[in-house]
């Protein structure tokens, strides 16, 4: 589990922000999910998020829900998404988190899922749909195996900050906006002094995603965070470019970009800090 | 006993995991915690309480009136058969009750914006009705196929000046309806109040509608008492969500008659197309409510099927999943096949045409009544009118005799 420990401490050691691309795990097919991967660790990504579909989504906006809808059709289950990351571990060390909603996990058994993800290989979980208040069970089966990440918004007040960076391990999700996951032509307005207020209760990394879709967004994000996660782009992308031969070169490219971006967005923030 | 705790948990041992609670993304959390604030404090405020129960006279009819059905108790030849009229309210069916409350909580509130999830219309109509009484602007979502069976419905919404935004994710019915109207709320819950059906969602809400449909058990009690001079014996409601069933029950939480639930079994519970969440589901997390839940193997949600829309639900009310479990109240089903000859059978015998929703209480009675002994009683909700159904039913009938 202290993978994405390290991985974050390696990348605050060389000044960057961390990449986190999302894909939804069997959209359009395991295989794919597999190679898209290993592209973006050839690519620099420091985690990759992997989205366990759900029949349900509430927090997700149109381009993950279908993608979701299409990989339930194709009978990707939990199962299956284990069986990745446990493939996945003979080639790659990248830190893997699962994005997962709770009743998967909840109708799997706690226990069993937490021990089944840590054999395989997963870092950490996030589970959008389950705040501390319902996650004891989850906590305490979790506790030194593996990391669990919740999420922070900017309607969480400064009570739910200091109680969920308490939950909170491997790093913090701060969603960007108030809404659900989706492409936005401009970042959601102040997230920079939503940043700042959590660092004052936690030194954990701070990941932010939601809305982000472009290289300048990306740049801009990585100008104060730690991470950056990017997800309904790279998912748009997939779909667009379903049944391509290039469909990986292609996400890689994007991946590529993003990452560029965001090295230019810190090198001007440090010049405006000189 | 109150139920549930601080938390919105229902508590039925130390060792499970409690039912109900909330399970919704952390942006809504704080409006979760605002509004029940707020809920709690309006909850035994008597200006509130005031002003809302003038509205649910003046506006809604109440009370509602405790009709002894003697020509089907003497058809049946057993318990005495009493039907709480819920059909007779504002709207034609007990929805009014929640939406009233709420919309005035919204109101107080300051929210300036109204969001809510209808399956076949009924809760939809109920809101876009409260929202043009109080002067505030309202969004219905609605799965494209129900928009589809619901024509006059969606009619009926957009003349009281609701908006009606279809929803075509998922099955394209109630629970991807709820799931858009979730989002939406995601995104604009500062400005927006969402007004919830049932008594399903995250805490407060199914403490909270439950409250406001508790008026239905609370007259019921003092009629009974006036009429009979004694407590019923058996008090039957259908359960979709349960809203019409908790606002009977549980104002008698506390007493000793038998509380049953009767949930649709559609085509058969053995043909998997049905409703029947207590009887063949599993405790799962649905819309930010642990209880029990329709899901296949790995957890996903299913589709369900029964020939009333509002009973065609893969959720239920945590509450009833405790009543379940605590043994307080019993569940058994119905299929649609029972459920229509009992809409006949009132309607025939009484003169009074059901909703399909309440006519699958009407067919279990049909088969209890008649092992009681007559001195008996039996109180059924009588949720909603059929006017709204007689087209599904004209179908179903039509198709039953060929």
């Amino acid at each position: 589990m202290n993978r994405l420990k390290t991985q974050f401490g390696e990348f605050c050691e060389r000044g960057e922000a961390c990449f986190i691309p999302f894909i939804t795990v069997g959209y359009p097919d395991l295989e794919t999910s597999c190679d898209l991967v290993l592209e973006f660790e050839r690519r620099g990504a420091g985690v990759v998020e992997l989205g366990v579909p759900f029949s349900d989504p509430i927090a997700d906006g149109v381009v993950i829900q279908r993608a979701s809808e299409a990989s339930l059709k194709k009978g990707t289950t939990l199962v299956d998404v284990l069986d990745l990351v446990r493939n996945l571990r003979s080639k790659s060390s990248i830190p893997l988190v699962l994005l997962t909603y709770y009743n998967p996990v909840y109708k799997y058994g706690i226990r069993r899922f937490v021990e089944n993800a840590v054999e395989a290989g997963v870092d950490g979980v996030i589970v959008p749909d389950l705040p501390p208040e319902e996650a004891g069970v989850l906590k305490r089966e979790a506790e030194g195996r593996l990391n669990t990440i919740f999420l922070l918004a900017p309607t969480s007040t400064e009570e739910r900050i200091r109680l969920i960076v308490q939950f909170s391990t491997g790093f913090v999700y701060y969603v960007s906006l108030t809404g659900i996951t989706g492409i936005r032509e401009r970042l959601a307005s102040a997230i920079l002094p939503h940043i700042e207020k959590i660092r004052r209760f936690t030194n954990l990394p701070i990941g932010v995603g939601f809305g982000i879709s472009n290289p300048e967004q990306a740049a801009e994000v990585a100008s104060f965070a730690d991470g950056v996660i990017v997800g309904s782009a790279i998912v748009d992308l997939i779909s667009k470019n379903e049944g391509d031969s290039e469909l990986v070169h292609k996400v890689g490219e994007f991946a590529s970009s993003l990452i560029a971006g965001m090295k230019q967005g810190v090198r001007k923030e440090e010049m405006n800090r000189a | 006993m109150e139920i549930p705790d601080r938390q919105g948990h229902f508590r039925v041992s130390e060792e499970e995991i409690p039912l109900g609670g909330r399970y919704v993304p952390e942006t809504l959390m704080s409006a979760l915690l605002e509004l029940e604030e707020n809920y709690l404090r309006i909850k035994d405020n008597q200006d509130f309480q005031g002003e809302l129960s003038n509205y649910l006279s003046s506006y809604a009819g109440r009370p509602t009136p405790l009709y002894y059905a003697e020509r089907l108790t003497a058809k049946l030849k057993g318990a005495k058969i009493y039907l709480k009229r819920e059909d007779l309210c504002h709207t034609g069916a007990h929805k009014i009750n929640n939406t009233l409350g709420q919309v005035l909580l919204a109101k107080k509130m300051g929210k300036s914006r109204i969001i809510a999830e209808t399956g076949a219309g009924q809760h939809g109509v109920a809101t876009a009705t409260a929202c043009a009484m109080f002067g505030l602007p309202c969004e219905i979502y609605m799965g494209e196929e129900d928009i589809d069976r619901q024509v006059l419905n969606v009619f009926r919404m957009r003349l009281l000046g609701a908006k009606v935004n279809p929803v075509s994710s998922g099955s394209k019915t109630l629970k991807d309806a709820i799931n858009e109207a979730l989002r939406d709320w995601v995104t604009n819950v500062c400005t927006t109040y969402y007004v919830i059906g049932s008594v399903v969602g995250p805490h407060p809400y199914p403490m909270m509608v439950r409250d406001f449909q508790a008026v239905i058990g609370r007259e019921t009690r003092s009629q009974i008492l006036e009429l009979e001079g004694k407590p019923p014996d058996y008090l039957v409601a259908c359960v979709g969500g349960g809203s019409n069933a908790l606002g009977l029950f549980h104002p008698f939480y506390e007493d000793k008659m038998a509380f049953i639930g009767v949930e649709a079994a559609g085509l058969g519970i053995a043909t998997g197309r049905h409703a029947a969440s207590l009887l063949a589901g599993e405790l799962g997390v649905l819309h930010g409510t642990l209880s029990y839940v329709l899901q296949d193997k790995d957890g996903q949600i299913l589709t369900t099927h029964s020939i009333s829309a509002g009973l065609d639900y893969p959720g239920v009310g945590p509450e009833h999943s405790f009543y379940k479990q605590t043994g307080r109240a019993e569940y058994v089903s119905v299929s649609d096949r029972e459920a229509l000859d009992a809409f006949k059978l009132l309607a025939s015998c009484e003169g009074i045409i059901p909703a399909l929703e309440s006519a699958h209480a009407i067919a279990y009675v049909a088969k209890l009544a008649p092992t009681l002994e007559q001195d008996k009683i039996v109180i059924i909700n009588l949720s909603g009118r059929g006017d709204k159904d007689v087209q599904v039913a004209l179908k179903a009938i039509e198709e039953g005799h060929e």
